[in-house]
Formats: structure tokens, sequence, C-alpha cells
């Protein structure tokens, strides 16, 4: 009896030995890769993986015409290679078992947010020169591939971000980034608050931006059109105040995703928003406009681009104008446009603002600025192509971005803020903006 | 003054310059030190041979020096693992530290060190954070765990960590729970079969409440926990999706995507019938939507998901077709993914959307992506019935762009559409064959032979444009010229006269110049069936083909189900179960969605409900003519073939002219010439078999009264029926022997060879008692006729009816099956007459019950008449009365097995209709006895 348990535990470690050589981890390495194939940091949670699975992605990255190709998820003989693109940098983590994908992406996203919060940008220069201080966040962002704090206002708490001032007195005193202080927000009800904030002007400021995604066809017809809303917070408060936001419509919010602070049940219940807020910057609730709503459309453009068969030179012409601005400027206004590869250069006048065209990418660009309802922007001219080729088969599509201030485009309007808890009075601001995302023309 | 200054070496040798200042006594340079050596760890060159002096600055108070000392430690302590003991003791030092942070981070750091030898050491200080007073300490212990786990799962057990890890699920602290929810499901995964996480009503109440309060991550964690139990009724189900679609609001779209999981799963649960249901659906649209408007990298995974979420359930996003329209700067993933789902969508409400947006993409750059959309358009053209005709003019649309891979794809998706809807579209054939001339990639080519192929009647230059193609056939690829092989066979069956010489050309080329197997396979099966059976040939080449349903790109439904559990994870994104990729399978259960259980009190709804079966109604009848082939297959057909095989002597007549005459004949319906090996007859040598012989004696026999009954012969197996063979025949019996009398008719337009004939068991073992004799191969039109001598010695089993026989028949093409009655009367023998005495006993002996009375209608014969046909097949009359002006007949027969028959015929003098009584042991022959009498005498 002894003597079979006893073989069975030898066999089942010898088993588990072997399993452990490919056993679990949720990210087991991160590997930061710039646009031309160069790895310039890794960082490995568990065991050392070697940069020769990155050689997988390299192909891929070849494979792909452009960046923002490089497919997301993918597989290598013993691993998978997720990925995200952001600021020029490929974020790779490996993992080798299943795990939610969308928990990889989301948690690289979070590095990337980190990185741009801790050195306000996020670029390859950038973490270079602070590769000490990346490689301690990255520390303690994840243990054993568990996220561990993903805050960025607990992880200030554990490592200071680098500050010219700071790295001065760090000099002279001696003393280090790395806080000696418990987390303490990190256990509390409210992990997203520390506790012990004071300023001497309290003041909270929110920011609706709408971005505009619409595909507009030839007619000038609205194929789609959806608005992508978020509601961006800096709450520099004393204290632990306790906030409610109220909408003159909530009703346009029913697809919406909150930031953890903000109680689900008084949403539910009364479609206001009461929260006790994070320090500093955060992004309070992002909500989704649908397709199935009217979206109001502030822009058209009218175009012209003919090619002619027997002719080597095509006509361009289009001019930019507002539609539904509910009186608001719009500025801001770039238009772009892939053009077909048979286009071999193009001459052309704006009335206003500047243009340029790359023979190479066959990318026009034209930067309009302002939009004068008075004077409509055009841009007009001739495009030469290729003599004695046929016409080009596609169409281009004309890719618009602007910028409306003062102005939700969905009509959403903050009623009133209140703050509780607190006896002091903070200064308040609500600022709106429209931007255009996604917005296509099709010609 | 940044970090980049860690960078910077000197010419001397990094390694030996960081390993004085490491040694210094500076503090400050020591840490400077500590930095580079980090710097250049995390850039991947290695600096493990400075193992013993960072490791000899960990003893510090200094937080940032020790953190970097313990990331130092992290990466390199599995390749010195005799180094990594030297840290032991400042870990267990450290675990005792005030500061809880320290204590957390030597936890945290021990468990990172994957070296056996001191994982012993680190068991006690384990054990006292996972008690400890800090929840910070305790979730990270916990996470501890689970690496220790990983790195000795036996030392875990013994120290009962696992049990402790259980009761933190019951912990304070909703951080703490989570985390131990992680790692208890990360040492489940690795241990499938243990109970690790229990889950009872209980402890999924726990793990709900943490839920509201734990980070994004943890909730991750919990979720996909939940996502593991299984309800035990709909109420929990619908209270536990209650408690968790708030989750489908949050920012991190892992905790939507994770919710969705757990919800789709429990609705399966759920009655469709209830309110909840509903509200459900609908719930689940809105974060769907929503994913999609994040980085591209969450699109697509989001978008993988949501595929599956279409297929199980399309109602969820009926209404959301638009926010899957392509933009033209999503990346090329996203682009696809999208197109697909659109397609799954689309119905005939939005199917004009649909192909507008189409269209729209397949003028895009992408050519990738618009090769995508031209077959999409196809693809709803199967799916939406309705929108055929609008995606074959949209198709057609597309063709004249004359864009050459636009054209291309058209073409390929247009035969799909021919193949869904048979004869509807045709006409559009004429504009397809204008673009011949630009196809150049296979598919398309292949597409487009395969139509003109097809569609050979209908096209009048058929063989022209086919003729076309041949000339560059080697050239072609295989696919191509695989179709054209085929098409030009099926063009050759349509219209046989002009194309004899193309059809003639393909094969040879097909056969002797080409070294690709399945093309010279796939030639010579052609060629072999033209030769030996044209009228099989039609019928394989040209045979209906099964209709094609977008069914084929779906999921299969157990798939579906199981991905459906799988939702978030790698699996939902290669739509692939993680048996199918997950390194080793390990500890891979397969994972179902729960069936629905109604809670005892809620009515039981329809669905639920046993759907048995009706009984069957035809459980009694007889045997089915396929079982009775069934038995019949299981015959060994004798005698064996003789000879080389077929295939074999085909080959060997590839070089020479096979279908020269063939062809000719074929058309002039005269006979094709046969192979040379289907010529040898098989039995030639065979020793004459006592058939003819008895057929010689039939014949001299004829006109005499020696000779029973004989029927005229009727068709049994009808030529259509076996291909081209046909069989009529009667039986006889002569002098006591009984024989089946054939007709052989060759009908088909080849040489028949090789015949043998077996039977079924039947009910009175009537067996061939020679084999079949055809003397000479059966030319084409021929008929041969032949006296198969029977046995009653074969085996018995009854058969229903009684009288049935089962008749197989070979020849060189096949072996065909077929069923006749034998009159009862061949089987009467010439020694049945009884004596009187014994009549009259046998008589009274058998019981009443066994009498049978019959009326012979309409026979103008007398009795003496009567008796002499009667006694010529061996129904004997053993006595006759004349009661009341009545004749009685009294007669006795006697079967080949013995069975005795005693009849009483009672004739009226100018009553044409006769009473027959029978009285017989075995009742069941009466009825064919009865019948043998009315054949007997009407004929």
């Amino acid at each position: 009896m002894f003597l079979g348990l006893s073989i069975c535990r030898g066999f089942q470690t010898e088993k588990d030995s072997l399993r452990s050589l490919t056993v679990s981890t949720m990210i087991h390495s991160l590997f930061l890769i710039n646009s031309s194939g160069d790895i310039f940091l890794e960082k490995h949670w568990k065991s050392v993986v070697s940069r020769s699975v990155c050689d997988y992605f390299f192909e891929a990255q070849e494979r792909a015409t452009e960046a923002e190709n490089v497919p997301p998820v993918i597989p290598t003989p013993h691993h998978y290679l997720l990925s995200v693109y952001r600021h020029k940098i490929f974020f790779v983590a490996v993992i080798q078992t299943e795990v939610p994908p969308l928990f990889v992406i989301e948690f690289l996203h979070r590095v990337v947010d980190t990185f741009q919060d801790y050195f306000g940008v996020c670029s390859e220069p950038v973490i270079k020169d602070n590769v000490v201080v990346v490689y301690e966040v990255l520390e303690e962002m994840l243990d054993n591939g568990f996220p561990l704090a993903t805050e960025s206002n607990i992880l200030k708490e554990l490592i200071k971000p680098p500050t010219i001032l700071r790295t001065v007195v760090n000099t002279i005193t001696g003393s280090t980034n790395v806080g000696d202080q418990l987390p303490t927000g990190q256990l509390s009800v409210v992990p997203w608050r520390r506790t012990g904030v004071k300023y001497t002007n309290n003041e909270a400021y929110f920011d609706v931006i709408e971005e505009i995604d619409a595909i507009i066809d030839k007619s000038g017809s609205t194929i789609t059109a959806e608005i992508q809303g978020v509601i961006d917070a800096c709450v520099k408060l004393t204290g632990m105040p306790d906030l409610t936001l109220s909408f003159m419509n909530p009703r346009l919010l029913d697809d919406v995703s909150f930031h953890p602070c903000v109680r689900f049940k008084r949403w539910e219940s009364e479609r206001i928003l009461s929260f006790i807020p994070p320090d500093g910057n955060f992004r309070l609730l992002s909500y989704h406009v649908s397709a199935q709503n009217l979206v109001a459309i502030p822009v058209y453009v009218k175009h012209n681009i003919s090619f002619r068969d027997s002719s080597s030179l095509g006509r361009f012409e289009i001019t930019v104008g507002p539609k539904q601005t509910m009186g608001k400027t719009i500025e801001g206004v770039t238009v772009t446009s892939q053009m077909p590869r048979g286009v071999l250069n193009m001459s052309l006048t704006p009335s206003q603002g500047t243009h340029t065209f790359d023979p190479v990418t066959k990318m026009l660009s034209w930067d309009v600025g302002k939009i004068n309802p008075q004077k409509l922007p055009s841009l007009k001219g001739t495009m030469s192509l290729q003599a004695g080729a046929s016409k080009p088969d596609e169409n281009p599509t004309i890719n618009l971005q602007f910028k409306i201030q003062q102005l939700a485009i969905s009509g959403l309007k903050v009623n009133r803020l209140d703050m509780y808890g607190e006896k002091y009075k903070p200064f308040k601001g609500i600022k709106y903006m429209t931007k255009a995302g996604k917005f296509q023309v099709r010609t | 003054m940044t970090d980049s200054k860690y960078f910077t070496t000197t010419k001397k040798g990094e390694i030996f310059e960081l390993k004085a200042e490491l040694n210094s006594d500076k503090k400050e340079k020591k840490k400077e030190a500590v930095k580079k050596v980090i710097a250049s760890m995390t850039v991947g060159k290695d600096v493990s041979a400075l193992f013993p002096d960072v490791v000899n600055c960990m003893q510090t108070d200094n937080l940032e020096l020790k953190k970097l000392v313990y990331l130092y430690l992290m990466n390199y302590a599995k390749s010195q693992p005799d180094m990594a003991i030297m840290a032991v003791n400042t870990f267990v030092k450290d675990c005792e530290d005030p500061n809880p942070l320290i204590r957390a981070l030597a936890v945290r750091t021990m468990g990172c060190i994957r070296v056996d030898k001191i994982t012993e050491y680190l068991c006690e200080p384990l054990r006292k954070c996972l008690k400890d007073e800090d929840p910070y300490v305790r979730k990270t212990a916990a996470v501890c765990v689970a690496k220790l786990h990983d790195i000795n799962a036996q030392l875990v057990e013994d120290q009962g960590f696992l049990d402790t890890l259980k009761d933190l699920i019951s912990d304070s602290n909703p951080m703490v729970v989570a985390n131990a929810v992680a790692a208890l499901s990360e040492i489940a995964e690795s241990h499938p079969s243990s109970n690790l996480l229990d889950l009872n009503p209980q402890s999924i109440n726990k793990l709900l409440t943490a839920l509201n309060e734990c980070t994004e991550w943890g909730q991750i964690f919990i979720l996909d926990c939940l996502a593991n139990y299984t309800p035990k009724d709909d109420r929990e189900a619908q209270s536990i999706c209650e408690r968790v679609t708030p989750r489908l609001s949050h920012a991190n779209s892992a905790v939507v995507l994770s919710a969705v999981k757990v919800l789709m799963k429990f609705m399966e649960m759920l009655s469709k019938d209830l309110d909840y249901y509903g509200t459900l659906l609908k719930k689940l649209a809105p974060p769907l939507v929503t994913l999609l408007s994040a980085e591209p990298e969450l699109q697509y995974v989001a978008l993988r998901n949501i595929n599956l979420i279409v297929q199980k359930r399309p109602e969820v996003l009926k209404h959301e077709m638009k926010v899957f329209f392509v933009k033209y700067n999503d990346p090329i993933y996203v682009k696809l993914e999208k197109l697909d789902i659109m397609i799954r969508l689309a119905s005939q409400a939005n199917i004009a959307q649909v192909l507008a947006e189409l269209k729209e993409y397949a003028t895009e750059v992408d050519v990738d992506f618009v090769r995508k959309a031209v077959r999409a358009i196809g693809r709803c053209a199967i799916k939406v019935e309705q929108s055929a005709e609008r995606c074959v003019s949209t198709l057609l649309d597309l063709i004249q762009t004359k864009v050459n891979y636009v054209v291309q794809e058209a073409i390929v998706v247009i035969k799909d559409i021919f193949r869904k809807y048979p004869n509807k579209y045709e006409s559009v054939i004429a504009t397809l064959c204008e673009n011949l001339d630009s196809l150049d990639e296979p598919e398309a080519r292949a597409a487009m032979i395969w139509i003109v192929g097809e569609y050979a009647e209908r096209i009048d230059n058929a063989d022209e444009l086919l003729e076309s193609f041949l000339e560059g056939f080697h050239d072609e690829s295989t696919q191509v010229q695989l179709q054209l092989l085929t098409a030009i066979v099926k063009l050759f069956l349509k219209k046989p006269t002009e194309t004899q010489e193309l059809v003639q050309q393909v094969l040879s080329l097909a056969t002797q110049d080409s070294d690709n197997p399945d093309l010279r396979d796939r030639g010579y099966i052609y060629w072999r069936l033209l030769s030996t059976d044209p009228v099989a040939a039609k019928e394989v080449v040209l045979a209906e083909k099964p209709l094609i349903s977008e069914e084929t790109d779906l999921i299969e439904p157990t798939l579906l189900d199981e991905l459906i559990c799988y939702i978030g994870t790698l699996a939902s994104v290669y739509h692939k179960p993680p048996s199918a990729f997950v390194e080793g399978g390990r500890g891979v259960v397969h994972k179902s969605l729960p069936p629905r259980t109604a809670s005892s009190e809620s009515t039981e709804s329809p669905e639920t409900a046993p759907a048995g079966a009706p009984p069957g109604e035809q459980l009694d009848a007889v045997p089915t003519q396929g079982d009775l082939l069934g038995d019949l297959l299981n015959l060994d057909l004798g005698p064996p073939v003789s000879g080389p095989p077929l295939a074999a002597s085909a080959v060997q007549m590839g070089a020479v002219d096979l279908l020269g005459g063939g062809l000719d004949s074929l058309i002039g319906a005269t006979s094709f010439v046969a192979p040379p090996a289907a010529a040898v007859p098989a039995n030639l040598g065979a020793p004459m078999g006592s058939g003819l012989s008895d057929l010689f004696d039939l014949t001299s026999g004829v006109g005499t009264l020696s000779g029973s009954y004989v029927a005229p012969k009727a068709v049994w197996l009808p030529a259509m029926k076996a291909k081209g063979l046909e069989i009529s025949g009667t039986f006889t019996r002569q002098a006591g022997t009984i024989s089946m009398d054939l007709q052989l008719t060759n009908k088909a337009l080849q040489v028949m060879t090789d015949f043998a004939i077996q039977f079924n068991r039947n009910s009175f073992g009537l067996a061939p008692a020679a084999p079949l004799q055809v003397h000479a191969p059966l030319s084409p039109t021929q008929t041969v006729e032949i006296s198969l001598p029977l046995s009653t010695a074969g085996s018995v089993m009854k058969t229903e009816p009684l009288n049935s026989l089962q008749v197989a028949v070979k020849n060189n093409i096949d072996v065909f099956y077929f069923s006749t009655l034998y009159p009862l009367h061949i089987l009467f023998v010439e020694d049945g007459k009884m004596d009187r005495q014994m009549f009259l006993a046998t008589w009274k002996d058998i019981p009443n019950e066994n009498e049978a009375q019959f009326q012979i209608r309409d026979c103008p014969l007398n009795a003496e008449a009567v008796s002499s046909r009667l006694q010529s097949s061996n129904i004997f009359t053993v006595a006759r009365r004349n009661v009341e002006g009545q004749d009685m007949l009294y007669q006795s027969l006697k079967l080949t097995n013995g069975i005795w028959v005693l009849a009483e015929l009672r004739i009226q003098p100018g009553n044409p209709s006769f009473t027959l009584s029978l009285k017989c042991r075995a009742p069941e022959v009466s009825q064919h006895v009865y019948q043998a009498y009315e054949t007997i005498l009407k004929n």
C-alpha cells in the first residue's frame, strides 16, 4: 500500500516537472519592437523566452504591407504573440497557454497609457531614456502574469514618475524614485483613490468629447454614422469628495462603459453618475450613440473627380461646407485622400490652406483650417495620369478631420455637478468638443 | 540626466567595470551600478556573471536598491541556483519586516525564483504571509501559491497551501478573493480532474459579491471562474445573470467579453418565453457594438467572438448590421472579419444595404479585400434566396468593370450560384463567355470551364471554347486540367456527334502525356466508363449534384456550443477548441453548454418535453427489400473471375486507340469493341452441366404429359435495372427435375461475360444444381436461352411469401438482384399418390382447423379432364365419388420436402365454379397449392 502510494507520487512529480516546461503564465514576456524591426526592450515575468520567438512576428510584419495591418494574434509553434501597435511601437506579448487575448491586449494598452502618463510621450527614445523606471513599472504592473497595479494613481505612489526637479533633488539628497509607502488605495473600497489628498485650489473639470464615425456615399447621403463619446475628467479635490453628475438628456446614453468608480445601481435607477473620483486625470465614462439614432452630420463634401478614357488628364474638384453645426464654427479641417495608383501627379489650387500630393504614396492632403460659410474652401485642378493607361478602377475615398468647439454633436448636455462629503467649494468646468473620428466620403 | 547614461560603455570591458562599482563602499555608486546592470539586462545583454556581486547588495534598507536587486534575482536565479541560496536568508527576514510593502515584495519575488532547492525554504514565510493581517500581503501570497505550485506541485499539496487558498475565497477583501480565484483557476487548469474550485451556491454568492468590488482584472478572473459553474436550475442562472449584467458596462473590454461569455452560457438554461430572456438579449447588443469602436486589435478579437455569437444567437445583433460596415482605413484583418459577419447577418430585410456596401468594397484598392467582397456577394446570393437575382445582377455589373481580378472572382461565385439555383440564371452565361480570355487564375478558369461543361447543351460553341483551353493543357494547373477533362466528357455525353475528337484528345492528354496521378486516374476512369457503359457514364458524369447551401461555412453546432463556452479566449479567436492547439493538450476538458433545467415550480417548457418518435407501425411488416438484398450481398458469388484485372488491361490498351471504333458505335448504336481482357470468357473450359441435357430432354418431351405445366417466361429483371442485361424466365418440372428456364438478353452496347447465379436461402431449399453456363460472351442485342437445373438440397429458410426466391446474377459488369415467385407445383413430386385407406385416415387425422376452402371459378373442364390435367402436374386423384350430381375428387400431392397435401375438389356439372378443400399439416402451404390448382386448371 505504502509502496504503491510512493510510486504513484514519484510518477506524479515527474509528470509535473515535465509539465512545468510548458506551464502557464498569463503574459510570459514582453518585447518592444520599433517599426524597423529592432527589439529595444524585453521583459520576462517568468523564465526567459528567447528573442528568436519574435522572428514569427517579423515574418508577419514583412507580409503586412503596413504596420497597422500586422495581425494582432500570431501563433508560433510553442507560443502565441499578441501585439498592439501604438506610437509607432509594437508591444508584443508572448503567451504560452490559453488566456483571454483581450485581457492581454487591454493590458498592453494599459502599459502604453502608463508610459504616456509617466513620461509625457511614449516613444522609443523616451523609453530608452527611462529604462529603469520602465522596468520597475512593468514589474509592478504584472506579477507572475497577473496584473498587479495598473491604475496610474497607485503606480505613481509606488514608483514616482521622473521629473526634472525630482532628478535634481534625488542627486543631491540621494533619495529615490521608489515610494516607501504602502499603496493604500489598492486595498480600500475605493482602490482608485489614495487617501490624504490635499489641494489649495480645488477644481473639477470635465471634457465631453465626441467623435463622429461616418460613411457618406457618392451622392452625399449617410450610409452609417455613429458617435463615440467620452467624458474625461481632471479632478483635483481635497479629501474624499463624492460627486454626482446629472444630464439634461440622459436617455442618449444607452450604451455606456464606466470607470469602476461609478455606482452602477444609481445610474440604473436614476440615470445619475455618482462617484468618488480618482485623483487627477481619468476617463469617467465612454459612450456610444449608435447608427440607429439619427446622427447630425456637421460637414459636407462636394466632389467631382473624373477620369476620361481618352485623355491622360483627370479633373479634380472638391468643396467643403458646413451642414448641421448648430451655429458653431468648424475648424482644424484636414482632407486626405488616397489617390489611385494610376495618378502620376496633381496640379491643384486651393482657395485656402495648403495642400500636398505625394507622387510615391499617392496621398493627397489638404490642410484647410477654418470653414467660412460665406466663402467655402475648395480645391480644384487636374490630375495627370499615366499616358496610355486605362482609367483607374478604384474610386478614391476622402477622409475628413475637423473639430467643433463647444458642441457635443449628439446633443448631450450636463445638467449639474454636485459635491458631497467635503465642505469646500470647488471650481467646476464643463467643456464640449466634437471631432471627426473615421469620417469618410466615398466618391 | 536620464537612464540612457546607463547604456554608455567604456572600452575597458563593461562587466569588469560594473563589478568594481558594485563592490564600492559608496551606497550611491552601488545603486548606480545596479541600475546599469538592470539596464543591460533589459536590452538582453547577459550580465549573469555579476550574480554574486549583485546579491551582495541585497541587504539594504534602501527600497529602490532592494527592488532592483530583486529584479535582477528573478531574471538570473535560475541560471545560478547555488548562488540563489545566498538570497534565501534575506527573503525570510524581509517576510518579517514591519513594512507590509516589503513583506509583499519579498513573498512576490520569492515565488519568481524558480529554483527547486530554495522553494522548501520558502514554505514557512509563505504560510505566514497567507495569514498576514495586511490584505495586500495576503493577495500577493495567494498568487505566490500558484507560482510555487508551478515549480513543485507536490510540495504545495503537502504543505496544505491549497486549502489555505480555498479559504481565501471567503476573505473579507475582494482583491484577495479575486487573486485566490485566479490562483486556483491557474492551478486547476493544470489539474483538470481535481476539484479545486468546488463551486456551490454559497461560494458563487461570495464571488458575485467580490465581483462588484475588485479590480477589473480580478473581475475577469471571477467571471471566467463563474463561467465554469453550472447553475442547478433556471432561477439560479437568472439570478447570476442579473448580477453579472452590470459588468457589460465596464470600460475594460476583457471584462465585457468575459461577462458576455457567462451570459451566453447561462442563457442556454433560460426559457425563451421568459421576459427576462428577451431583456438579456437586448442588453447584449450595445456592449458588443461598443467593442467595435475600440482599438483595432481589440476589435479583431471582439469580431472573432461576435462571429460565434451571431451564429449561436443571430437575434442579438440582427439590427446592428451597419456597425459592421467597413471603413476604408480599418486594418485588413478587421475588414475581413467584418465582411464575414456582414454575410452572417444578411437577411432579406437588409440585403439591399449589404449589397450596396459590398459593391462599394469591390472598387477598393486592396486587392485581397476586393476579392473577398466579391465572394461575399456570392455568399449572400446563396444565403438569401430572394436576393439571388439582385446579387447576380450586381456581379454582372462588376464583370462589366472588366477589372481583371474582380471578373475572375465574380465567375467563381457565379458558378456556386448556378449550383444553388439550377436553371435560373443561365441566361448570363453569354456574358461570362465574353470574358473567357481575360481569365488567368486557375480557380476562375476552372470555374468557367465547369460552367461551359455543365451547360454545354446551351452554349452553341461550347466545343470551341473548351478546345481553346485544350491548346495549353499541360501549362494549366491541375485544378484546371481536371475540370477541363470533366467538362469535355460532359460535353461529349451531351453532344456526342461533334465532339469525339475532342474527347479523345483530352483523354489521351490526361492519360498519356500527364504525370499527375489524379489526372491520369480520372482520365482512365472516364475512358473505361465511356468504353464499357455509356449509359452508366452518363449516370455518373451527369448525375444530379447535391445542392450547396450557406450552411457549409457555418461552424458545426456541437463545436459552436463548445466554443461559446470559450468566448474571449484564444479558442474563440481560432474557432477551434483548446484541445486542438494548446500545447500538449494538457488539462483540457471539453466544455459544454448547460442543459436547460427548469426549477421545480416552473412549468416545463415545450422544448424540454421528450420528443419520442411516433411508435413504429411498420415493425411487424415483412422484411424490406433492402434487408433481403443485404442477405444476398453476403452470398459468395462464384465462380471467381479469371483473367487479368480489368483496369490493368485498360492501362495496357491506353496506347492503342481504345475508343476508335467505340465512339463510332456509340453514335451508330452498335456495340463497342470490348477490351480484350473483358472478352475472355471466364468459364470457357468448364464442363457442360446437366442442365443442358435436361434442356434437350425438355424439347424432346414437349407435348407429352410427362411434364408439369410451364408458365410462359416473364421478365424478372428489366434491362434498365441491370445495366442492359434483361432476364426473363420460368420454372419447369420435367421427369422429377426442377429447372429454371432463363432467357438472357444483352440490351447494352457492350459484351457481357462471366455470368454466375446464386439463390438466397428459401422455404424449400431450392438451389442451382449446376453453374450458370453461358458458353459464349453475350454480344449486344444477342439473346441466350439457358435451363438451369435446380435441386432442393439447398439450405432452408422460410420466406415471405412462402414461394418467393431471391436471385443474384453476376456478369462482368456488376451483380444484379431480383426476386421472383415460383409456382408451388414444381415441387409436387411424382410419388405423390396416397392410397385410399391412408388418405381417409390422414384426412381424419388432420384437425379441421387446418382445412382451407377455396373457389376455383370459370373453369370449363369436366371432372375427367381436371383429373388428367392435374395428374400431369403430380396431383393425383385418389378417389372419385358422385354425390347428388356433384363430382367429388379426392386428391393427394406431396411436396419435395415430404409435406402431404390432401384435397377435396367438388365439381358441379354446368357450374364452372369448383370448390376446393385442402387439408395439410402445414396449413400455410394451402394457399399456394390453391394457386397451383388455379394455374394448372386455367392454362
